[in-house]
């Protein structure tokens, strides 16, 4: 089950090109909060908007389709979404929220649906959550020790980072093109990623990401009851290209490769963790 | 006709339901239409009585727990927050539970025995009252609920010191965990509405359901009773001491959305929190997805989501 549950996977990409110009592959999540807001599904969507320093995110909720474009390609770094998550529906007053997350902020969706402790208004209100794979994540500072020392390139010249193939390679506005082993970035990852047991956001409506389909194109989840009405309805309106997920390589047994290497290797970091002192240990959060 | 739809209206308040059985009384009761003033309204009462009889026997109660809502020093706001339900109260009060005390909505003036006692407000200890009412509730109570941040974290009152009109002796606020055992805490101020509504419901499952609903309402209701066993003391200062200092924060955002008072902003991806705002009501930590997150519970989001959705029918909404 390190996939989560689903009902359909699906290797799809958006069929705007405006979209894809600037999307980071199929811009699955773009096209379908594009979708989902010209038609009534959702009145706006948390997204990860532009910030004031290249590539930091600042959550938005956005309402129009620019704003969604605005906010396209990934940025590998801390966008925290869920702080926007009751504002959306007391400030802004909508009643049909989109958010996009990673896994954790999916959990935390979840979490805040089914305990709404401090979120009055809120669990009724979530009509669309779209959630994207993840390894792990990178503190703003750490990702421009690795753009800018390691890849040395500068922030505000970059277009484009992208992680896949074992690389860490980011694209910039003149053409040139810098890459650097995964591997030398790890040191930068957030710690609390570690301790992440879900890689494919299990507990989103519908998850999508790049790895498991050809470059340009995403794997697509399609998982909640919420998420099959829309996914379905936006397919049949043309706003997707889809294959079927067996015709593609490297397909689903790369995706639940890496699923099965982050679990495993989380589960671990858990477990030591529960016996880092000397009788003592740190706090495990899922018990 | 007018009078009769009108008084329907004000007993069942809602216009669609009125429609959907109007045909099958008014059958009956307009065959004398037109009626003169003194005749209608006798027969309009009598409508209304046939609508109770029949809502009664389409959903048999089996037996409803009994609930209490305890008010220490508090503004209300909790109770405000389970009303705030709207026809869900209602409904919650229809099918799984007698409000038994209630000192704002019940006229009962002395704690009753009771299976769930919803506590609001700290417990002021110059007042007399207050001090045996909290110790008479958990020896009256099955489960005590520390409803609300001033119950379960003494909230504002932990700034109380005294001097305020017109009980200036009144100084003293302790959370009731610091006087009785608590079973469950439900911190925030107020907490949600909706959360509310989930205790009474998975209450009702832990007390009545079958055995499947009653490890659904236990599973549900541990990590509400963990955080009991927790402490009796929040600040905003949990997110860092017990999340960012374990290495556990991912900078969700979370904490931020759920403070009442706006006193977290999110900074290079990790919670600020500005001390001098927070008001100690253990909504952040509470809320946070890696204070307490079962796979086992939350996994099961869109199930429990459609479960909550079916008991509350229209209420839910």
């Amino acid at each position: 089950m390190v996939l989560g549950n689903y009902k359909t996977a699906v290797c799809a990409r958006a069929s705007d090109a405006d979209i894809l110009k600037c999307s980071q592959d199929g811009g699955v999540v773009t096209e379908l909060f594009t979708y989902a807001l010209e038609n009534g599904i959702i009145d706006g969507a948390i997204v990860a908007g532009p910030g004031d320093e290249p590539f930091k995110p600042e959550p938005i909720v956005a309402t129009t389709k620019a704003e969604l474009l605005a906010a396209r390609g990934t940025k590998y770094t801390i966008s925290p979404n869920m702080s926007l998550i009751k504002e959306a529906t007391r400030s802004y007053g909508l009643d049909k929220v989109g958010i996009v997350g990673t896994p954790c902020q999916m959990q935390a969706l979840r979490k805040a649906q089914l305990y709404p402790i401090g979120m009055r208004k809120v669990p009724d209100k979530i009509a669309l959550a779209i959630g994207i794979f993840c390894m792990e994540n990178f503190p703003y500072q750490g990702l421009e020790a690795i753009v800018e020392d390691h890849c040395n390139t500068k922030m505000e010249n970059a277009i484009k980072m992208d992680i896949g193939k074992g690389k860490f390679t980011v694209y910039t506005e003149r053409g040139a093109v810098s890459q650097i082993p995964l591997g030398a970035t790890h040191k930068y990852e957030q710690p609390a990623c570690h301790v992440c047991l879900d890689y494919v956001a299990n507990m989103a409506d519908v998850s999508t990401g790049s790895v498991g389909t050809p470059d340009g194109w995403s794997t697509v989840f399609v998982r909640t009851k919420k998420g099959e009405d829309v996914w379905t309805k936006a397919v049949e309106a043309g706003y997707f290209e889809t294959k079927d997920i067996a015709s593609v390589k490297p397909g689903l047994d790369l995706v639940t490769k890496l699923a099965t290497g982050k679990i495993d290797r989380n589960k671990k970091t858990l477990e030591a963790r529960a016996t880092m002192g000397v009788g003592k240990g740190l706090r495990n959060p899922y018990i | 006709m007018g009078l009769l739809s009108r008084l329907k209206e004000i007993f069942t308040g809602n216009q669609e339901a009125e429609t959907n059985t109007a045909p099958a009384k008014t059958g009956e009761t307009t065959a004398k239409p037109a009626a003169a003033k003194p005749d209608s309204k006798p027969e309009d009462v009598k409508v209304n009585r046939i609508h109770d009889a029949k809502i009664k026997e389409d959903k048999p109660v089996v037996e409803k727990i009994t609930v209490g809502h305890v008010h220490m020093s508090g503004c209300t706001g909790c109770l405000v927050s389970l009303a705030d339900n709207y026809e869900g109260l209602f409904k919650i009060l229809d099918d799984y539970a007698d409000l038994v005390y209630c000192l704002t909505l019940a006229d009962v003036r002395h704690i009753p025995e009771m299976d769930v006692a919803l506590v609001e407000g700290s417990v002021c200890l110059q007042d007399e009252c207050s001090v045996r009412e909290i110790k008479e509730t958990r020896e009256k109570s099955k489960v005590v609920v520390a409803l609300g941040g001033c119950a379960a974290y003494g909230n504002i009152t932990r700034f109380s010191r005294g001097g305020q009109w017109n009980q200036p002796q009144h100084e003293s606020f302790v959370p009731i965990g610091d006087l009785i055992d608590v079973d469950l805490y439900l911190p925030s101020c107020p907490p949600g509405a909706e959360a509310i509504r989930n205790i009474c419901l998975m209450a009702y499952l832990l007390l009545r359901g079958n055995d499947d609903q009653k490890k659904l309402a236990t599973a549900y209701l541990k990590p509400l009773m963990d955080l009991a066993k927790r402490g009796t003391e929040a600040c905003g200062c949990d997110l860092m001491v017990d999340v960012i200092n374990q290495g556990l924060c991912m900078g969700c955002g979370t904490c931020a959305a759920s403070c009442p008072v706006r006193a977290i902003s999110m900074q290079a991806g990790k919670p600020n929190i500005d001390r001098e705002m927070c008001i100690k009501c253990g909504a952040c930590y509470a809320q946070c997805p890696r204070s307490f997150f079962s796979f086992d519970v939350v996994g099961q989001f869109e199930s429990i989501g459609e479960l909550i959705a079916t008991v509350m029918g229209k209420g839910g909404q």
